[in-house]
């Protein structure tokens, strides 16, 4: 009996504590933008928290910034891994003071940027990024035609799995990703099922296990990115991308019937965050690099094996032109 | 008890609650042939006429309703006002505060007695509740966590559920205790934590998250939702259980409301309260991972951040932690509630001085010291030299597997083969057969083998589920989903049975089996997706494969323990009549470990259709990947709709393979 008390003598405490921390909080208002992480470093004002995307690339950004942010400027560094749009609700709520990369997201821009103001663009990181469609290198060298999209019926049946029945297999990734591949295959007429792998995880070890067998696939995919430097892909060209067609695609998604744009990848900042950042705003405003020194850090994260700090720390010390400019000049 | 593991695979317990009645044998019997009848009559009637009005296989059209409108304006409003509404700011605003002071206060607390006073204070406590055994066990998981290089995200992980718990046993202790008083809010509940049994953690997730914002409040208050209802559910049972007896004699002492309480019932209701509990933490521990995906940091993080870079070996080095957090956990929460059932209130064995208060202050005192003596020799964080890489050689061993296994083995083929066989044989057929199938029949077999199992509420319940899906517009995924859950579902079974009965067999390897069974229940599920895709590549398959092993360890388990219960006498006549081994499996051991059968086939399907958002992330596609969606674009309507039509589809499923005698015994926890 007094063993069953004092089991739960520790709950009610617990609980107690939980109550009092309720009511110490419960004068006045609570603002949610205010609050930090319970695990953030209690160091203060010196601190910052980015968000990294699930896939390597923005891994890389993080990496490096959260490397030169620790050992240049002295700031804690947290991360917080979320999907795109929700990273754009984090940034807006303060929970995350900066997206270092974003694919172009025009409604959550006209949503937080331009009408709630919560978030302040932050310009370009200097990388331009592309989504295709992609076929292995070993497979178009044997077949070249296969790069020109009015051929890939032809190559239907190649391409046929399981999952895609008795059309061609287009695989899809994550399904944060934009995409518009279901309307192309409506508006190209292509023979083709589109398959979505669901995760970018799935649809890396997927491509990697085709590749290992030599078999033939035709994926969703974009660069920069680093498996292209494990499985050599060459981009299927689509109907050319133009303003006319994408006019036409913001006003009804399904008639979409051209390529993908070309998109210069951007950052943002939580609006608090770029007034009074301090020099960890202005160090994350400067930073720009190249898609090979982002390619560069991506390997040694994903198939180096390295931790992304040490591909941070091996790419800081091979670069010092690079970085040395993003750094705030001392006032 | 002690088997209770991984959510929900024995939240309604195993052998304690089986059929009285055989449900089996009722099932042929005229009452059932009665059923049928009425059934085929209704059907007669109706379906020409429904058929008439709307011809098709597919739910029709005009009965669906498109929440996309109203849900879409839902998440705006919310958006928009969250930063300066009342609601949020007076409210939720405090609710999320006080969820980051009380888990910034335990971490600190872990921070500060570093990783030798947490060790130390882990060890006493499991040894001081639970024995010397478990002590030990403890000891080893906390040294394994530090040396994989996970000592930090294991505080924080631990910060964030001892929180969680604290909270759910709370709330759900107060739920259960006022259901377990009131006979009205008794039958309010009950069919709400019901269907909170098989409601997919993800569920929850996008409107806690749209709410809250990502970070550690949102993803504790889906642990709470997630965990608190086994504790409210068993609440209610072991207050409701008591002996009238008992009661009787108390209340004719002259002890007042309260005192009858305090003195009788919550005492007599022990047992149930502390496997409430049990249940509680293994149900927190196995949001951890999920509740990753909503910024929860900790140990799930590390999971989930391992599988953007495709990188098995990280993955398993952050699983591990959360696998021995939940096995010491469930083993000392179990053996407490062994101990307090077997020794009642004679108090306990041993001599007076490892009793009471002197013990705890023992264990306080020994903990600070070294505590402080951590502190003094060095960090309090994990010291870096003990530090043992494991991600290289599993990384290594998975390629290896994936090399050898994935196809063109000789004779039995490749891993590849088969999956590409059981999705063109199995997984296609099933789903065109029940796409093809009119709504109005799919129905109808509901009805029909509900009823079988049950009663006409049960049938009606399954029917209105199933509806609802229509309704809701996502007919055709839901087919698809269910046809996936169907394949799987067999899978398990002829794995588990066939597991389960060797198992009851040989006592020998059912003690092998044990850590096996622990370990799939408790690793998170996104540690095996990369090796089901390398294994049957990307599509329902991999789905599948993620699903069975799931669902097999509580099939075993349900399994073994059914065989093993079966009468001896029963066993012995029919060997002194000549039976061989297999002859007394097939018509002596089976039959009679039908209810526990049953039981497995029920928790098969509730434990498939928790993985089905977890397939969407490896190509399952259909319902799981539109609640991944969903949550990954923030569409409430895409998300909700769809982690509903899985709620209904759950139901459904659940009320089907439910022998409802088992409700009306009342002892179903």
């Amino acid at each position: 009996m007094s063993r069953t008390r004092k089991a739960f003598l520790g709950t009610t405490v617990l609980a107690g504590t939980v109550a009092l921390s309720l009511s110490l909080s419960a004068c006045g208002k609570a603002d949610m933008t205010k609050q930090t992480s319970p695990f953030a470093a209690a160091k203060g004002s010196k601190s910052v928290t980015l968000s990294v995307q699930t896939w390597v690339g923005a891994q890389s950004n993080v990496a490096v910034a959260k490397y030169l942010l620790e050992h240049q400027l002295g700031y804690h560094v947290d991360t917080v891994q979320v999907d795109e749009i929700p990273a754009w609700d984090a940034l807006s709520q303060g929970r995350v003071d900066a997206i270092l990369e974003d694919w172009g997201h025009p409604d959550q821009e006209k949503r937080y940027v331009k009408d709630k103001k919560t978030i302040t663009a932050g310009g370009g990181n200097g990388v331009t990024g592309h989504i295709g469609w992609w076929v292995p290198k070993y497979w178009a060298d044997k077949h070249p035609e296969v790069t020109n999209w009015k051929n890939l019926n032809k190559f239907a049946k190649q391409l046929r799995t399981s999952e895609s029945g008795n059309k061609g297999q287009l695989m899809d990734g994550s399904p944060s990703y934009v995409t518009n591949d279901k309307a192309l295959v409506k508006n190209l007429h292509l023979n083709y099922e589109v398959v979505f792998a669901g995760s970018e995880a799935a649809q890396i070890t997927q491509i990697q296990q085709f590749a290992k067998a030599k078999k033939s696939f035709l994926t969703y995919w974009y660069e920069p990115q680093w498996l292209f430097n494990q499985v050599p892909m060459v981009e299927v060209k689509l109907p050319k991308y133009t303003d006319a067609c994408a006019e036409k695609g913001t006003k009804d998604p399904q008639s979409i019937d051209c390529a993908y744009p070309t998109t210069p990848l951007q950052k943002y900042f939580n609006t608090n965050f770029a007034k009074s950042g301090g020099s960890a705003a202005a160090f994350l405003k400067n930073f720009k690099w190249t898609k090979d020194d982002q390619n560069e850090v991506s390997e040694s994260i994903a198939s180096g094996g390295l931790s992304a700090d040490e591909a941070a720390k091996r790419w800081v010390d091979k670069h010092p032109d690079v970085w040395k400019s993003w750094l705030p000049k001392k006032k | 008890m002690s088997t209770a593991s991984a959510p929900p695979a024995t939240q309604r317990g195993l052998g304690a609650d089986a059929p009285k009645a055989n449900p089996a044998r009722a099932l042929l019997g005229r009452r059932g042939v009665a059923k049928l009848l009425l059934l085929a009559v209704a059907a007669a009637v109706l379906v020409p006429v429904v058929h008439a009005a709307w011809p098709g296989a597919a739910w029709p059209s005009a009965l669906t309703v498109d929440l996309s409108g109203p849900l879409g304006k839902t998440s705006d409003w919310i958006i928009d006002n969250r930063d300066n509404h009342w609601l949020f700011v007076y409210f939720l605003g405090h609710l999320s505060n006080a969820v980051v002071i009380s888990v910034r206060a335990v971490y600190l607390l872990l921070l500060a007695l570093g990783w030798a006073g947490v060790t130390t204070g882990v060890t006493l406590i499991a040894w001081r509740v639970a024995g010397w055994r478990i002590a030990a066990t403890a000891l080893v998981s906390l040294l394994v966590s530090g040396a994989l290089g996970m000592w930090v995200p294991t505080m924080q992980t631990l910060a964030l559920m001892v929180v969680a718990v604290a909270v759910s046993v709370v709330v759900g202790a107060l739920l259960g205790l006022a259901a377990g008083l009131s006979e009205r809010l008794f039958r309010i509940l009950r069919p709400v934590l019901d269907t909170m049994q098989v409601l997919p953690a993800f569920a929850y997730l996008l409107p806690v998250v749209l709410i809250f914002g990502i970070g550690v409040p949102a993803a504790l208050l889906a642990t709470v939702i997630y965990a608190a209802p086994p504790m409210a559910r068993l609440t209610a049972l072991g207050l409701r259980g008591a002996d009238p007896g008992v009661l009787e004699a108390v209340s004719s002492l002259g002890a007042t409301g309260r005192q009858r309480l305090l003195t009788a019932r919550l005492p007599l209701a022990r047992k149930e309260l502390l496997l409430g509990v049990n249940q509680t933490i293994m149900m927190a521990l196995s949001m951890v991972v999920i509740a990753s995906m909503i910024g929860a940091a900790g140990l799930g993080d590390r999971v989930y951040q391992a599988l953007a870079s495709v990188d098995v070996g990280a993955a398993l080095s952050a699983a591990i932690p959360i696998v021995l957090l939940a096995i010491v956990m469930d083993r000392t929460t179990a053996a407490a509630g062994a101990r307090i059932g077997a020794a009642g209130n004679t108090a306990t064995a041993g001599p007076a001085w490892l009793r009471g208060w002197q013990v705890w202050t023992g264990v306080a005192a020994l903990t600070a010291l070294l505590a402080l003596a951590g502190r003094l020799t060095g960090s309090a964080v994990w010291p870096g030299a003990w530090f043992v890489d494991i991600a290289h050689p599993v990384n290594d061993f998975k390629e290896w597997m994936v090399d050898h296994l994935y196809s063109g083995v000789p004779v039995i083929g490749g891993t590849a083969d088969w999956a590409a066989h059981f999705t063109n044989w199995v997984l296609n057929p099933l789903r065109d057969g029940l796409t093809a199938l009119p709504w109005y029949g799919t129905l109808l077999i509901v009805a029909a083998l509900a009823w079988l199992i049950g009663t006409w509420r049960t049938a009606l319940t399954a029917v209105l589920a199933m509806a609802a899906i229509g309704v809701l517009g996502v007919w055709k995924p839901s087919m698809n989903t269910l046809s996936q859950v169907l394949a799987a579902l067999v899978v398990t079974l002829v794995l588990g049975f066939g597991t389960g009965v060797l198992a009851a067999g040989s006592k020998r390897f059912e003690a092998i089996l044990r850590p096996v069974l622990d370990v799939m229940q408790t690793m998170p599920q996104f540690v095996y997706l990369i090796p089901v895709v390398a294994l049957f590549a990307v599509g329902r398959a991999p789905a599948a494969a993620a699903a069975v092993v799931y669902a097999l360890p509580a099939v075993i388990r349900i399994t073994t323990q059914g065989l093993r219960q079966v009468d001896p006498a029963a066993m012995e006549s029919a060997r002194s009549l000549g039976a061989t081994r297999w002859q007394m499996l097939r018509q002596v051991q089976l039959p009679l470990a039908r209810p526990a059968l049953l039981l497995a086939v029920n928790q098969g399907v509730v434990l498939v259709l928790a993985v089905v958002i977890i397939g969407g992330l490896v190509g399952g596609g259909a319902l799981g990947y539109d609640v991944v969606t969903g949550l990954a674009t923030g569409d409430l309507a895409l998300g909700l709709v769809a982690g509903v039509a899985i709620v209904c589809l759950g139901l459904m499923l659940d009320r089907v393979t439910q022998p409802t005698e088992r409700r009306t015994t009342g002892k179903g926890a």
